[in-house]
């Protein structure tokens, strides 16, 4: 590819900029539309029909804010938006601790380390439904973990997150947990094994213990697998939909509802469009407010170095 | 979401694959229950049998509220079914509006629909500017309470007669481990009850105000404030009930397990199925008992505008068939729910369906609330009724923000 590319900016008597490697940019014209189309276009025919009174159909007349006022003013937007950050500020914290601390398990030579590998990344396969049925029926109180740790012995033993409506959200963040560390466990595994085995010789020879090792010296040398950790997490805390919908559809009553399934619930049940695209576009200015002051810190600041 | 795609994706690919020369017409529904599937099989027969055209049948697993966004989005997105079901009401006046759904208006009237279509209200939420856009099936009315026998033997208690009665005897059946009122932890059941219990507590007119007319004054009233103070009775009733779908809260009344459930009477399915006899192992009570009256929503089919002309003569022999008596007894006695002309003989129905048909004769009948709220209106109030029921939320402050809903319906 290098070579036809040269040969071609070679032929052309003026190389100008735009047409240097033409069959790589060719190549790259599908995805470049796809990008325009739908992700920029959509979400900007998204933002524009949420300051309408979109119902069924979409229509573009105008009624300025009120969508928002309506969506600010309904209580299950703001419980939704609560539930998602009790979700999203544990399972961040939670999926790299336990991520991380597997890895840094498995990286210490054990034996059947293969085994284990497999077993921590077995949940990643399934599908969210899946893993929410099976955690529903694992949670049931009638014959789920708590019959079987009554039949146990334990008669007053009591773990029924899915009916309680002030912990239900606990409950689906262990589903959550169970089936997404054992991916953030590989990333990381896979990070600490591209750390120079003479880094953990020359700790040992300065006498440092083993977990400072991890934390002053391994840790800050992950850093870009802990940015791309973070942003498979952080993607899949928003998206946060299709685990709800077979765990718990909401209930009990809207204690579990999250923003995402009262976006599809307002688009398509309600039949409210304008509805739909002004929590849609609170999705997405939520997801900016946190991106962007982000990305200054992580590219702004290279360029002053 | 998986599998709806690859359900979407085959219904394509059947639609596509039909090209011969007698249509066939891919209907779209989502009876999948097994009274329910018996039910539509009679209209399939019937189609297949009386016509020269192939029924596909393109069941939807799940429920409405499951089925009806993916109907929608094929209608809209240029991919329309054959003929769908759709609850009639205000669910399908936006697509009418768009002219994508065919005029039914000259099926109608060749076959007198205005004279045999009883009550005349099902017809008319089919009527949109005048033309009819849909064909009734059935009628299926949401104001029952069904009242385990077994449940008040056990508690050594009298079948209770009305809600009050029920109400007086809930704490006997508490104590003797019977949960007094089987309710769904799903929105829909929990407004369904808040729904029923209005009717019963607050009475027509006062229903009549808030619900069709949109009165917000009325909805801040005493009668309202009975109503709200009621439904958190039934909350402190249905506090031990931890089952998900209606089918599972009715499975307790048939054993026993709960006294009693507030549900349409699409539940009779559940108690036949269990073989169990109206009047004997349960007894059911339109309006609770209080108000024998009862709504009449229920199924309509509508016929997508299509550009093939032999699937559009087979639309249209399908709406004349569907309307036909011999298909609305076979449909409706398969289905439990009362068919949609006053000129045919059920005689052959139970105890509780003949409740249902007398006050149909006698005329007392509302308009179900999908004909009067919008889908909007009544998610919001779902979403209100699915946090009342389950939470700690007083009834005053219920009754405020269904107010402010009611005041903000369009």
């Amino acid at each position: 590819m290098t070579t036809t590319s040269q040969d071609d900016a070679r032929a052309a008597r003026r190389p100008i900029r735009l047409f240097r490697n033409p069959m790589a940019k060719i190549a790259s014209i599908p995805m470049i539309l796809t990008a325009l189309v739908v992700f920029v276009g959509g979400t900007a025919w998204t933002v524009v029909y949420s300051f309408t009174d979109s119902r069924l159909l979409p229509r573009l007349n105008f009624v300025g804010l009120d969508q928002y006022e309506r969506l600010w003013s309904t209580r299950r937007w703001l419980i939704s938006i609560e539930n998602l950050a009790i979700y999203g500020i544990c399972s961040l914290i939670l999926t790299l601790l336990i991520g991380f601390t597997l890895a840094a398990m498995l990286d210490r030579k054990i034996r059947g380390e293969a085994v284990f590998r497999s077993i921590f990344l077995y949940p990643f396969a399934l599908s969210f439904v899946v893993t929410g049925l099976a955690w529903q029926w694992i949670l049931n109180p009638d014959f789920g973990l708590q019959e079987v740790v009554r039949r146990m012995g334990w008669e007053g033993f009591t773990f029924d997150p899915l009916n309680n409506p002030d912990i239900v959200m606990f409950g689906l963040l262990i589903a959550g947990l169970w089936q997404g560390t054992g991916l953030i466990m590989c990333i990381m595994l896979a990070g600490l094994r591209g750390i120079d085995e003479d880094i953990w010789k020359a700790a040992k020879v300065d006498g440092i213990g083993t977990v400072k090792t991890y934390v002053r010296i391994i840790i800050p040398m992950m850093r870009p697998v802990f940015i791309t950790a973070l942003v498979l997490i952080a993607s899949g805390i928003i998206k946060l939909y299709d685990l709800v919908v077979a765990q718990t559809n909401g209930g009990p009553g809207i204690a579990s509802e999250v923003p995402a399934k009262y976006v599809i619930n307002y688009m398509f049940r309600a039949q409210n469009l304008g509805q739909g695209f002004a929590a849609s576009t609170m999705m997405l200015v939520s997801v900016i407010i946190i991106l962007v002051p982000w990305a200054y810190l992580e590219f702004g600041g290279k360029k002053r170095d | 979401m998986n599998t709806v795609w690859k359900s979407l994706l085959t219904g394509t690919a059947l639609v596509a694959a039909a090209s011969t020369q007698a249509a066939e017409l891919e209907v779209t529904h989502w009876w999948t229950s097994g009274g329910e599937a018996a039910a539509v099989a009679e209209f399939a027969d019937a189609f297949n049998g009386q016509t020269e055209h192939t029924w596909v049948d393109g069941a939807i697993a799940g429920s409405g509220g499951t089925a009806r966004p993916i109907i929608i989005s094929r209608i809209i997105g240029g991919d329309p079914m054959g003929a769908t079901q759709l609850n009639h009401g205000r669910q399908a006046e936006e697509l009418i509006e768009a002219g994508l759904l065919t005029d039914l208006t000259d099926v109608a009237e060749a076959q007198n629909w205005r004279e045999v279509i009883n009550p005349p209200s099902l017809l008319d939420a089919c009527t949109y500017e005048g033309r009819i856009y849909c064909a009734p099936v059935n009628i299926h009315s949401a104001q029952w309470i069904w009242l385990s026998h077994g449940a008040f033997d056990a508690a050594g208690l009298e079948v209770p007669s009305d809600w009050n009665e029920f109400v007086a005897a809930a704490p006997t059946l508490m104590e003797n481990g019977i949960v007094p009122l089987a309710m769904g932890q799903q929105g829909w059941q929990q407004n369904l009850a808040f729904g029923t219990i209005t009717i019963a507590v607050a009475g027509i007119d006062a229903w009549r105000e808030v619900s069709v007319n949109r009165n917000a004054e009325v909805a801040a009233g005493p009668e309202y404030t009975a109503v709200f103070e009621a439904v958190a009775d039934a909350r402190e009733l249905a506090r031990d009930s931890n089952v998900q779908d209606w089918n599972l809260a009715t499975n307790m009344v048939i054993t026993g397990q709960a006294g009693a459930q507030i549900m349409g009477d699409w539940a009779q399915g559940e108690f036949q199925i269990a073989g169990q006899v109206a009047g004997e192992d349960y007894t059911c009570l339109p309006g609770l008992g209080l108000n024998e009256i009862i709504d009449t929503g229920g199924d309509a089919f509508y016929f997508p505008v299509v550009e093939d002309a032999e699937v559009q003569a087979a639309q249209l022999e399908l709406a004349e068939l569907l309307v036909s008596p011999e298909v609305q007894v076979s449909f409706n006695l398969a289905k439990g729910s009362l068919p949609v002309r006053g000129d045919i003989d059920l005689s052959t129905a139970n105890d509780c369906m003949q409740k249902g048909l007398e006050i149909l004769a006698a005329g007392n009948v509302l308009p179900s609330g999908d004909m009067n709220l919008s889908a909007d209106t009544q998610t919001q109030i779902e979403d209100l009724m699915a946090e009342f029921w389950s939470s700690d939320l007083p009834a005053a402050e219920a009754q405020a923000r269904y107010v402010d809903i009611i005041a903000s319906a369009d």
